[in-house]
């Protein structure tokens, strides 16, 4: 029997798959990190754990944004009992806000190095060591050859390594699997309760290899993300005092 | 197995010590001098002094009658013990056991340290040529017990290396006063004609006592091995000690990791054996030049693991300065604790933080900046939240309370509150809008206040009303206000940013 040529296209594709980074999402044991629909942008429709992911911030308030997503993602990456670190060279991050999303916030250890380079050296040690969850960088500068080193480590082991960078001033290509950018979207209130409800983010998938790039809305509810299905139109509100005036 | 001690003993220590540092005072004869009574008393002589007839005890003018071109130091007698307590800890190069001995000279206990440098003759020969070297005269002898071998450094004449069990006939030719007794018993005995050991070793003990009292038999008894002497050695026994003597110099990095892997492999097969792992370690480099090179290491857990503790050595090689070489290295462990082989087991499957491997990456880290980079936070009995968490104590503490999860928490809480511009219409409702970073964000929705009062106890000041704000773009921010409305003082602040 011959192969028609679309599966030996796919049998390569797979081949390949493994010697491009993706290594430990073919196997078994791909944790499900709930993000519903952004894994089909993936290659095996499964988040990449074990990979480097990139996230581009502008400004303290994305930053915030990213956070709680990377935590949400966490959330289910520390599930059974796994310890992340956080490498930053100042540390801006509040602790008691994991319990938000479902981590014991002592199972997150921040390590707080001054120079950039030495942020640098700790991820890449961090990444090396089989024993963490995942490691999570704050870093301006992210070099292809850093990265490089980073992927190279993160395919030994099975961590999974997030890269959170403000304003970088060089978008070169990395070897990071994909690239992200979160930003805040407005809330939407819960059965008109007053006050702010889930957060809500826009999820960008800018960049990601041998998969598709997407936009998408999503909102961290409770224990777990929902997928904000319809296109929320951007209404300007009525400022809340103007409101309460009238 | 018998026990072999070498006694060194300094006759000139302190005038070597001179002229080591006045290098030009070697060819002069000079001696070291203390005021006594209004008059200069000599204290200490150089060997080309001492050979044209000064002595220790003799007024400077009387020496100055002999020879008139005598230089003449301020003597510094403290010196002395600080300089036997640095000739000693150079000298547990040779034997970890180092004792000085309070008539000039250092004790050593050379059991089976000898072999090492090939045999007791190479042994002794090696520390008096390196003594040599630094500038230092020195006697030296090696016997079976410190008695002897003090007695054969101090008086003794011919081999200076006493065979084992061959003290009584070392001693034999000896004056008395080797043997370490008092002045006034030894001059009983010149007086009665016993002035060498030959004369009254073979005595009666009783009638020794009877004469002489107890001490004389006690260091008798010392020389010859009957009766343990103790001494003090300068550096505390530690158990877990490897060394490793290099025939060449050695100055490269490649040279110090291999006497370090070395050193490493068999101090951990020791350690695992006992079931014990390391806390602290430090690794010794003696130079040619006499100078030590040292780093240090820490961990968590106690390990065993060589691989490991090689990493963390491996991030300070680069602070050892071979200079002109190094010959010896050591390595210590200064601090080890007993662990179960088991437990390791059960933790490298788990993961957590006891995680073997996790501690590994935290010593390394700690290693490289130091243990106050790495933080982690347990919750504290406080809602002022800069202080509702604190540092834990160790990577390991136990929670002792539960995380509080009832208020919103910003995800970014900025170290210190920034100061904003607000509009803010109606009492204690949120305000209208803020101006952060000149650019003004519109208040669209808003949760709060919730207010967190001072800590009198601890500090002093107004309480904070905060509110959860969202603005126009969706952007999340904990604003508070400090002090009431209704106040004149009050102010509004920005204290973080939510996801």
């Amino acid at each position: 029997m011959t192969k028609t040529k679309a599966e030996i296209i796919f049998e390569l594709q797979k081949e390949l798959l493994p010697l491009q980074g993706f290594k430990h999402s073919l196997g078994i044991g791909a944790v499900d990190t709930g993000l519903g629909p952004i894994r089909y942008s993936f290659p095996n429709a499964t988040f990449p754990v074990g990979a480097m992911h990139e996230f581009i911030c502008t400004g303290p308030e994305d930053g915030a944004a990213t956070a709680g997503f990377i935590s949400g993602i966490l959330s289910s990456l520390m599930r059974n009992g796994g310890v992340s670190l956080w490498i930053s060279s100042s540390q801006t991050i509040f602790a008691p806000s994991f319990t938000h999303f479902g981590i014991a916030p002592d199972k997150i250890i921040f390590v707080n190095v001054a120079k950039e380079r030495d942020v640098l050296w700790c991820i890449e040690e961090a990444l090396k060591c089989d024993g963490l969850a995942s490691v999570i960088g704050e870093i301006n500068e992210l070099s292809f050859t850093a990265s490089r080193r980073f992927q190279l480590a993160v395919e030994q082991n099975r961590v999974t390594g997030f890269i959170i960078r403000n304003k970088p001033h060089n978008l070169a290509t990395t070897a990071c699997i994909a690239r992200w950018k979160i930003s805040s979207l407005p809330s939407i209130r819960v059965n008109d309760m007053p006050g702010i409800g889930f957060p809500r983010w826009n999820v960008e998938l800018i960049k990601v290899r041998n998969g598709k790039t997407g936009c998408w809305q999503v909102e961290w509810m409770g224990r777990k993300f929902r997928h904000v299905n319809h296109i929320v139109p951007f209404i300007r509100e009525v400022p809340l005092v103007n409101k309460l005036i009238s | 197995m018998s026990k072999r001690f070498v006694v060194i003993w300094f006759p000139y220590l302190r005038t070597d010590w001179f002229t080591r540092r006045k290098q030009i005072l070697k060819e002069l004869p000079f001696v070291l001098t203390v005021p006594d009574h209004g008059r200069q008393l000599i204290s200490a002589s150089n060997p080309i002094a001492r050979e044209q007839g000064v002595e220790t005890g003799m007024v400077l003018a009387d020496a100055r009658a002999v020879i008139p071109s005598l230089q003449v130091l301020d003597d510094r007698p403290e010196i002395s013990h600080r300089l036997l307590k640095g000739l000693a800890e150079w000298c547990t190069k040779y034997t970890p056991f180092v004792a000085i001995d309070l008539h000039g000279g250092l004790i050593l206990d050379a059991s089976g340290c000898t072999h090492l440098w090939g045999g007791e003759i190479r042994y002794l020969e090696d520390i008096l040529t390196r003594f040599k070297n630094l500038g230092y005269h020195t006697r030296a002898a090696i016997a079976d017990t410190i008695g002897t071998a003090w007695a054969m450094a101090h008086y003794g004449k011919g081999p200076l290396i006493i065979e084992s069990k061959q003290q009584t006939a070392a001693l034999m030719s000896l004056p008395a006063e080797a043997l370490r007794i008092e002045a006034e018993t030894v001059e009983q005995l010149y007086n009665l004609g016993l002035g060498r050991i030959s004369g009254f070793i073979g005595m009666q003990r009783s009638a020794l006592r009877r004469r002489f009292g107890r001490s004389i038999l006690q260091r008798l008894d010392q020389a010859l091995g009957n009766e343990e002497e103790i001494v003090e050695p300068v550096q505390p026994v530690i158990p877990y000690q490897e060394r490793l003597p290099s025939l060449e110099p050695i100055i490269t990095a490649t040279g110090i990791e291999i006497g370090l892997q070395r050193l490493l492999g068999t101090l951990c097969h020791r350690l695992k054996q006992e079931q014990k792992g390391l806390k602290t370690a430090i690794f010794k480099c003696y130079r040619t030049d006499g100078r030590i090179e040292k780093i240090e290491i820490g961990t968590n857990h106690p390990s065993s693991n060589s691989t490991h503790l090689f990493k963390l050595f491996e991030l300070k090689i680069s602070c050892i300065e071979p200079g002109p070489g190094i010959d010896l290295f050591l390595l210590e462990a200064q601090k080890t604790e007993t662990v179960s082989p088991l437990q390791e087991k059960i933790w490298q499957k788990t993961g957590g933080l006891n995680n073997i491997q996790l501690s590994e990456l935290f010593d390394r880290i700690a290693g490289k900046f130091g243990n106050d980079h790495i933080q982690r936070y347990v919750p504290d009995e406080h809602y002022w939240p800069e202080r509702s968490i604190k540092p834990a104590l160790s990577v390991n503490e136990e929670l002792l309370r539960e995380w509080k999860t009832g208020r919103p928490r910003p995800v970014q809480l900025l170290s210190s509150p920034e100061q904003v511009q607000v509009t803010a219409p109606v009492p204690d409702y949120p305000p209208m809008n803020f101006r952060y970073k000149g650019k003004l964000h519109k208040i669209i929705k808003a949760d709060g206040p919730e207010r967190i009062e001072q800590e009198w106890w601890l500090q002093q000041g107004q309480h904070r009303d905060y509110y959860y704000v969202e603005d126009e773009e969706g952007r999340r921010y904990w604003l508070f206000r400090a002090g009431h409305y209704s106040d004149s003082s009050y102010q509004w602040f920005i204290h973080g940013f939510f996801a």
